[in-house]
């Protein structure tokens, strides 16, 4: 039997993407629909199965998140916090940082490793690097304000200070990414756009909002949905800073993905911490598509 | 917000002064702008760096100069490093970290590549529906699938023993986003080239291997970097799969150290150190292509 070009190339493309569409259907998809099926069961992870309990553990959740002092309450609220602090702090440094480097030429290599380095460091270990700037007495920041004269802060001590100490930590891990992208897309940026309008008279500022800012509205919104799906699911950050691991001082740091991992790891109950997960997934859908609706705009010239 | 303003003022000015053929009166503004760019760009890159000289410094210092506060170590040593080396595992973390990520990383360039072509080269029936059920999995959160890739590797009997290894490395080994990127960059490689390829009657894995893949190199050494150190980082999956002590990654090691050495810093700065040190020199050596790449990676995305 003689086949046609066009057949065999059918039988190529499937040979190549054979293992692929095994692995993604089978680690991918298959565990997707098993995520909600175990959300709606007693689930115990060592024999795989459990008895159905329908909405239990979503009504568990939801008896949960009434109580005082509640776990649940205080992962969502926190998590919105975290996301609502870092998002635009990180997107208006790295805007900030990449229209300082866009001018500079020399030295531009180093000051952008600088930026970057700690992107390519675990979170582990910034997590401590960051608990030993933070200590209080022996801690360089606390010395730092011990010189000039200003009183000792707690930080990751104190309820109300642990929360913007995690994510100011989160910002410096995460902003070089973003610096880096700002920077590539001020560069793509025409040089005659800026000539054609000061010609036309428009001062430095209009050209900031008038022409950089819009031109640079696509890569605002890759980097607002990216970096709000980071913090969504922050985790290692808050799990090695807080006292213990838990998301203390009292509750005050903990995100939704730190009590999957202690309702589900530590305490088994994965039927909670997978209903937990569904959760989180239609938080983060839903976000991203508001995001994506309302800050996307068409902007040409 | 007025920063954001002044830097844009900046960024507009440098661009015309870059461009623009007759430089006037502008240049002496020139000067002092570029100045002030210098300035802060310094002052932000010390709070980017300090953490880490701070680790470095710390991690050399004999136990008694962290209370007695000394910026730079008086009588600098090594003893820390010996003491952790040989209280810990880290040279096994160290092992396991190489062997996790090079397994995902290898498995990952070549399947990445060849699906990421396949998807742009070939027409076969039901392409659109493989893509969209590719790249629909960059929606669902990995948190969402740890409980079942839990469960699947229980009964796969892939958390005990030396199957841990792939009980690591299994959820990472193909990647969506990778897939998505060399699809991208193999519509550079021109259809001609194959086609001749074809004509001298070189079977289709020849010409992506020996052709098409070797024109995306530079794209391939990104992907396979980006991998590289997002598997070294990895954290929350292999914290839940590795059940014992030898079969830690380093960020998992790291944390574990932590609490086994509660408030000695000298040591918890030293394991820092040894778990970041060879990521920062391996970005260091190639931080022209990694920055690159991101760029590349992210203006594509």
């Amino acid at each position: 039997m003689r086949l046609t070009l066009q057949q065999r190339q059918i039988i190529w493309a499937y040979v190549f993407m054979s293992v692929a569409l095994v692995f993604f259907v089978v680690i991918r998809w298959y565990p997707t629909i098993l995520a909600f099926n175990v959300s709606f069961r007693d689930w115990n992870v060592f024999e795989g199965s459990g008895p159905w309990v329908g909405l239990e553990n979503y009504q568990e959740i939801w008896e949960d998140a009434g109580k005082p002092r509640s776990s649940v309450t205080a992962a969502f609220s926190n998590t919105v916090r975290y996301v609502l602090f870092g998002v635009p702090t990180q997107l208006v440094l790295a805007l900030a940082i990449a229209l300082l480097l866009a001018q500079i030429r020399r030295l531009s290599a180093l000051y952008r490793v600088a930026y970057f380095a700690p992107y390519v460091t675990s979170a582990v270990a910034v997590a401590f690097v960051w608990n030993w700037l933070y200590q209080p007495e022996t801690g360089l920041i606390n010395q730092a304000l011990d010189v000039v004269g200003l009183p000792q802060q707690p930080f990751t001590k104190s309820p109300a200070q642990a929360l913007p100490s995690i994510t100011a930590v989160a910002v410096w891990q995460n902003l070089g990414f973003a610096v880096i992208i700002f920077l590539a897309g001020i560069q793509q940026i025409p040089a005659h756009y800026y000539e054609a309008a000061r010609i036309d008279g428009a001062n430095a500022w209009q050209l900031f909002w008038r022409i950089t800012l819009p031109l640079l509205n696509p890569i605002i919104v890759y980097l607002t949905v990216l970096g709000t799906i980071s913090y969504l699911r922050l985790f290692a950050l808050v799990q090695n800073m807080s006292p213990q691991g838990t998301g203390g001082p009292l509750k005050s740091t903990t995100t939704v993905v730190l009590e999957v991992y202690r309702e589900g790891f530590s305490s088994y109950k994965m039927g909670y911490a997978g209903a937990l997960t569904v959760l989180l997934f239609f938080l983060i859908l839903l976000i991203t598509i508001i995001q994506l609706r309302f800050f996307s705009r068409r902007v040409e010239y | 917000m007025a920063t954001t303003a002044d830097i844009g003022n900046s960024g507009a000015l440098q661009n015309i002064d870059r461009f623009s053929p007759s430089r006037g009166k502008g240049s002496r503004r020139f000067g002092w702008t570029l100045l002030l760019a210098y300035l802060l760009l310094t002052i932000g890159g010390i709070c980017m760096v300090t953490p880490f000289f701070w680790m470095i410094l710390t991690s050399v210092k004999p136990p008694p100069e962290l209370v007695n506060f000394s910026f730079f170590p008086e009588n600098p040593t090594l003893q820390n490093y010996s003491n952790v080396l040989n209280t810990s595992s880290f040279e096994r973390w160290y092992l396991n970290s190489i062997i996790v990520a090079t397994i995902s990383t290898v498995s990952v360039v070549f399947f990445d590549t060849l699906v990421g072509y396949t998807l742009n080269k070939f027409n076969f029936p039901g392409k659109n529906i493989i893509f969209i059920g590719m790249l629909g999995t960059l929606m669902i959160p990995t948190e969402m699938l740890i409980i079942p890739w839990f469960t699947m590797s229980v009964n796969w009997s892939w958390h005990i023993g030396y199957a841990q290894y792939w009980g690591i490395a299994f959820p990472g080994v193909i990647t969506a986003a990778g897939i998505f990127l060399m699809r991208q960059f193999f519509d550079g490689v021109p259809n001609e080239l194959l086609d001749a390829a074809r004509i001298d009657g070189m079977n289709e894995f020849g010409i992506w291997w020996r052709i098409a893949a070797p024109l995306v190199k530079p794209a391939i050494a990104a992907l396979a970097i980006f991998n590289f150190i997002g598997n070294w980082n990895a954290y929350l999956w292999p914290l839940i799969l590795a059940n014992s002590r030898e079969f830690y990654t380093l960020p998992v090691g790291l944390s574990f150290f932590r609490g086994e050495s509660t408030t000695h810093w000298e040591r918890i700065m030293t394991a820092a150190s040894l778990a970041s040190i060879p990521l920062l020199i391996i970005f260091l050596v190639f931080q022209r292509q990694i920055i690159r790449g991101i760029a590349l990676t992210g203006l594509k995305g």
